[in-house]
């Protein structure tokens, strides 16, 4: 021990640890109590902004789907939305139901992810099997209309790249069906699990006004009780045509993120059942170069992918390539509440903490 | 059962040495990590060793640790060398003693002692103390917090444990582990006292830092707590001495309530305690499946806000149900 002193201690959680990702959280701990807890970000920085500014703005996407491969097509939306915007591009119907499909799709996938990680944080193995068996249904799905598993560069500037393939629907349905019989089973095992509630329930309170100040986004501000959601506040594409609910949970701690996320998935499968039933037939996507010019401009553009808002902000000067690309993500919105939520919990609630907020490293370093 | 005779100092050589001693204990562990494996397969949609060995992986815990056994043996700079090397041996003594106090059968008794009881309860209460040793001499701040939280935790286990063997002791009149399984001819005492079954089947999983009491070891909080600095053999020897403590202590729960080798003729006596061990080894090892891990400061509290009275009232109504039956 350094110092010789057990009174407070400084640990490095990170980056090799087996509860940190690429990341380092530094706590300073008094006994079992957290004193001071420090993120450091930047250890998977790769500077993804200055890359795009020498890219096509084709060439981008798969560029930007990088840092969330949990999520691809929800951190590629915000793109493809601000350069549609900056190019005047207008996007058939039908490509907007399809991304609205796929989006939510990616959705439960990265949901389920997240509930698998939580599981491994709180010592449960069972729900780290099973949410990540659960999710190969979905990605079999997602594989055979855009062809890889992951990293799908399927939504471009003026829709999507390929139609979906005949007998979707389908596919698609039985595999709902599927997800939607195992959620009370999770829900059984892990969120309404004794142990889990006792481990989470008025564990890392964000009040709203708080999550507010901190600016944080998300399910992490939902679960705080803010309705925001990009989907709601500014719809895009089809999100205005379906119906959906929002859902909220007051109690800002880590017991009530996690039931947002989970209730999400729900919501998600609401609207893929929507989309499906109403997608028109048409084009997937207008015409028009493969090498785009925008014309002078800045623009904004913003979706909600699954850790919560996913901003871009792109400066054009009329050449091939973006002058100034800017990207808000998520997880780094929700960096400022790990000292937040940390200081004055116990030691044993730093991964619990940790993982309501969903964070992802890569998503905040870029 | 006596198979065949020996002159007496072989006999208990072999006793030691084979059955029930060492070697059975040794095998029926491999055969408990295997098991445990392909449960929580089962559970959890997976296939679990599946190779080697050919029958579904069997041999996949031998194929492990004679890995372990290949590599390096890594003391970090800053560690006490001694005390470093010393722990996993001594934690491996600890559990490989208890095996010689808890009989299969009266006839496989290593040690028929009058006093078995307290020195089982002894031996317990020292493997913390390696646990620190371990945690301490490491030097290594994960090691220490892990250490330390055995030490808190063995705080709040260790006592209900104690006064739920002795509610079965009180009920038996004897410390010897023979006599108290002759006893329960006519009911077990698991039907007599429930309640201290209970208590002791939760100590037994916080003994053995089970889930979910697994704290001193969570993985995500302090990468594995005590045990963080100890790789190759030595963290072989630690693994397989928990192990063999499991096994001790699932023998000692079926000899304390569910009536040891007790049951119709047809099986061999000793053939009985193990098949009701297997049977206490499986519910043991199924809250690994389904709970996730509790906070160090819950567990105290659980100790002693809800284990302990649970295993006072269960001292009192065992008084009770001895007076009744007389």
């Amino acid at each position: 021990m350094e110092g010789g002193s057990l009174s407070e201690v400084t640990l490095s959680i990170g980056p090799q640890h087996p509860g940190s990702g690429h990341f380092r959280l530094l706590i300073s701990i008094d006994g079992d109590t957290i004193t001071k807890a420090i993120p450091d970000p930047g250890y998977v920085h790769r500077g993804v902004e200055k890359q795009a500014e020498y890219r096509e703005y084709l060439q981008n996407i798969p560029l930007l789907e990088r840092p969330v491969i949990s999520d691809s097509n929800g951190s590629v939306y915000g793109y493809v939305l601000s350069v549609e915007k900056l190019a005047a591009l207008v996007v058939p119907e039908r490509a907007q139901y399809i991304r609205v499909l796929m989006a939510e799709l990616n959705r439960i996938m990265s949901h389920l992810y997240w509930l698998a990680i939580y599981g491994i944080f709180l010592g449960h193995s069972t729900m780290f099997m099973w949410p990540f068996g659960d999710r190969e249904v979905i990605i079999d799905l997602a594989q055979s209309v855009m062809g890889t598993r992951l990293t799908y560069s399927y939504f471009v500037p003026g829709g999507v790249r390929n139609d979906v393939p005949e007998g979707f629907k389908d596919k698609v349905l039985p595999a709902l069906e599927f997800i939607e019989k195992r959620l009370p089973e999770y829900e059984a095992i892990f969120v309404e699990n004794p142990v889990f509630v006792k481990r989470t329930k008025g564990v890392g309170v964000l009040r709203s006004e708080d999550a507010i100040k901190l600016g944080v986004v998300g399910p992490t501000l939902r679960g705080s009780g803010v309705n925001a959601d990009a989907r709601k506040d500014e719809p895009y594409d089809a999100y205005d045509k379906v119906d959906f609910d929002v859902p909220t949970f007051p109690e800002g701690d880590c017991l009530s993120r996690s039931k947002v996320r989970i209730e999400e998935m729900r919501q998600s499968i609401r609207i893929v059942r929507q989309v499906l039933d109403s997608i028109p037939q048409g084009a997937f996507r207008t015409k028009h170069p493969s090498i785009l010019k925008p014309p002078h401009g800045s623009v904004y553009a913003r979706a909600e992918a699954a850790r919560g808002t996913f901003a871009y902000f792109i400066t054009s000067k009329g050449d091939k390539t973006p002058y100034r690309l800017k990207i808000s993500s998520p997880s780094f919105r929700n960096l400022p509440a790990f000292g937040f939520l940390m200081k004055g919990s116990y030691l044993a609630d730093m991964p619990t903490i940790y993982w309501s907020l969903d964070y992802w490293p890569l998503e905040a370093d870029r | 059962m006596v198979l065949f005779s020996l002159p007496e100092p072989f006999f208990t050589l072999f006793q030691i040495l084979i059955f029930p001693g060492l070697l059975f204990a040794l095998l029926f562990v491999m055969f408990m990590v295997w098991y445990e494996r392909k449960l929580l397969a089962k559970m959890q949609v997976r296939v679990g060793p599946l190779y080697a060995g050919g029958l579904e992986g069997i041999l996949q815990p031998v194929a492990d640790f004679a890995k372990l056994l290949f590599k390096e043996i890594i003391v970090p700079k800053q560690a006490d060398r001694m005390f470093f090397i010393l722990a996993p041996t001594l934690m491996m003594a600890l559990s490989v003693s208890m095996l010689a106090l808890v009989p299969l059968s009266p006839t496989n008794a290593i040690a028929n002692s009058n006093v078995a009881i307290l020195m089982i309860i002894a031996l317990l209460s020292l493997s913390p103390l390696v646990v620190i040793v371990a945690g301490w001499a490491s030097n290594n701040k994960y090691s220490m917090i892990g250490g330390l939280r055995a030490l808190h935790q063995m705080t709040s286990y260790a006592i209900p444990m104690s006064l739920s063997i002795l509610g079965v002791v009180l009920m038996a009149g004897s410390f010897n582990l023979i006599s108290i399984v002759e006893s329960q001819k006519s009911a077990w005492y698991i039907l007599l006292q429930p309640l201290g079954a209970i208590v002791f089947y939760l100590a037994a999983l916080a003994e053995l830092e089970r889930v979910p009491f697994d704290i001193p070891e969570a993985e995500t909080e302090i990468v594995m707590g005590w045990e963080t600095e100890y790789s190759g053999i030595n963290y072989g020897i630690i693994m397989t001495a928990t192990y063999v403590k499991f096994y001790a202590l699932a023998v000692l729960f079926t000899e304390l309530f569910l009536g040891g080798w007790l049951g119709p003729a047809f099986v061999p006596p000793p053939i009985w305690t193990i098949l009701k061990t297997f049977l206490v080894v499986t519910v043991m090892m199924i809250p690994r499946g389904v709970y996730p891990r509790f906070r160090i400061d819950q567990m105290l509290k659980f100790g002693w806000t809800t284990l302990l009275p649970l295993s006072l009232i269960n001292l009192v109504l065992g008084l009770v149900v001895m007076n009744f039956l007389g």
